[in-house]
């Protein structure tokens, strides 16, 4: 019974997040800031992860496909694609669900407990639509971008690791990169990410709204919203996937 | 004036507010006062409508706020300015843009304007040299002045104070006591403090509420509370030294008389 009440609670916050906001100027500041928090601070770790998977799975993949009988450029043309289809999008946004969904939850939650969102509906605020919105709308219109960054850095990283080991001839793997490129599969990795930033920033907003107590439950909020929103992305894959691609 | 009628309120089972019904004034310091655990923060609170009541009605003028639904409040919200235990001041906002937030959703007034009413404020509440600070840079007195800034910053007709003066020095407490007693009476607003510093309602107390285990207890003005024949009420306000004094300086006075 009380995952239905969640459910329904949920779906009552975003109602009160998607109404009309107070000012739309005091908000589009509000998201370019929410951009640099939530989105330009996480292009480092985007950047490192991708590069050393994009090199592990060239890796991987030159041992696994090693015979005379398999060319060579086909490492190039798997490392693209696990890297567009799945890495970029689903397993960034993991990523991100741990990086940005308990920064969100840990603060919205810290603002519930020392009474700031209190404060703000007693100004009159629509406090979650104030508070939510810019970062579900920085986070939806940011991840993309992210996503683009990774699919270009992993594949770099394959290149580097077939010109460091040897391994194969790095124009092979070029050539690989650019094989049967079809736009669908990156805007299939843009549409996937979008909706699991939506996720994310929703889920974590959503812990961390409701949060009550003291620190121990801002802390709890912020590990609930990771797991929840990991779980719910990788049901969201399945069905993405299923309507997308099949 | 604020009205609240037969107001009930109950947690988990577990009678929080029990058939309260207390008129507050305009133009006056009106003090909740009580023990701790003994309401009073949650009569507060369902008087700004953080807390909906189980039953009772919340008059603001005439105006039924418990009747109202969430967009009419926002509309009487504007009139409400209000000052946490804690300051609750935005984090992530300097004090400029913590006192100037109000007047950059609601008004439509320019960027020089709004500065003007902030720097209005700030004065107001004796506050230089801090616009560009966070929060977390200021002293505990530095916040009540911000968060006090906040809230007259959209000329408040209701002023509500959550214990405004709870881990400051005396010093600061009696500074934070006169600046809400004065800005009370030069604007007119109705003031709602909620403490039990037995200092603020000797200093300040106009009309004063005793709320003991949910009920009202006793109300009357800071005069009267020292003569109150009431058991509960005597072993707070004489669990305080300022009001043991002033007993006993009163007691001299009639002796000597």
């Amino acid at each position: 019974m009380k995952i239905f009440e969640l459910i329904g609670r949920y779906f009552l916050l975003m109602g009160k997040v998607f109404s009309r906001p107070e000012k739309i100027s005091i908000y589009r500041r509000r998201v370019i800031y929410e951009m640099e928090a939530l989105g330009m601070n996480s292009i480092g770790l985007t950047a490192i992860i991708s590069v050393f998977i994009g090199a592990a799975i060239t890796l991987q993949m030159s041992i696994s496909l090693e015979s005379p009988f398999i060319p060579q450029y086909l490492i190039g043309y798997a490392t693209r694609e696990t890297m567009t289809l799945e890495f970029s999008s689903t397993v960034v946004a993991l990523i991100l669900a741990g990086k940005v969904g308990s920064n969100i939850a840990s603060e919205i939650g810290t603002m519930r407990i020392t009474e700031q969102i209190d404060a703000l509906e007693i100004m009159g605020i629509n406090s979650a639509s104030y508070l939510i919105l810019p970062k579900i709308i920085a986070t939806v219109l940011f991840f993309p971008f992210l996503t683009l960054l990774s699919i270009m850095i992993g594949s770099i990283g394959g290149y580097a690791i077939a010109v460091l080991t040897g391994i194969m001839i790095p124009n092979d793997y070029i050539e690989g990169l650019l094989f049967d490129f079809r736009v669908y599969s990156v805007v299939y990795s843009l549409i996937k990410i979008a909706v699991f930033a939506f996720i994310i920033t929703s889920i974590s907003a959503f812990c961390g709204y409701y949060a009550k107590g003291n620190s121990l439950e801002v802390g709890k909020a912020s590990t609930r919203a990771v797991v929840v929103s990991s779980v719910v992305i990788m049901i969201f894959n399945l069905i993405l996937t299923q309507l997308l691609l099949t | 004036m604020i009205k609240c009628e037969h107001i009930f309120k109950s947690f988990d089972g577990r009678t929080v507010l029990d058939d309260i019904s207390v008129e507050f004034e305009t133009g006056k310091t009106n003090l909740i006062i009580g023990r701790s655990g003994s309401g009073k923060t949650v009569l507060l609170k369902t008087l700004v409508g953080l807390h909906t009541p189980d039953s009772g009605d919340i008059y603001y003028d005439d105006t039924c706020f418990s009747s109202l639904d969430f967009t009419e409040r926002k509309t009487v919200r504007r009139d409400i300015g209000m000052i946490f235990q804690g300051g609750a001041l935005l984090d992530s906002s300097t004090v400029i843009e913590n006192v100037k937030l109000p007047l950059d959703l609601f008004t439509d007034q320019s960027e020089a304007e709004k500065r003007e009413r902030v720097d209005f404020c700030l004065k107001r509440v004796r506050l230089d040299g801090a616009d560009n600070l966070y929060p977390s840079e200021l002293s505990g007195g530095m916040i009540k002045r911000v968060a006090i800034a906040r809230a007259i910053v959209m000329n408040p007709k209701y002023l509500f104070c959550d214990e405004p003066n709870s881990g400051l020095d005396p010093q600061t407490s009696v500074v934070i006591d006169n600046l809400i007693h004065d800005i009370t009476r030069e604007y007119d607003i109705t003031t709602i403090i909620n403490t039990h510093d037995m200092n603020s309602v000797m200093e300040i107390g106009e009309k004063i509420v005793y709320i003991h285990e949910g009920h009202k207890w006793w109300e009357g003005t800071k005069d009267d509370i020292l003569q109150a024949d009431n058991r509960e009420l005597n072993d707070f306000v004489f669990a305080s030294a300022m009001a043991k004094r002033a007993r006993g300086a009163e007691m001299r006075e009639d002796r000597t008389r």
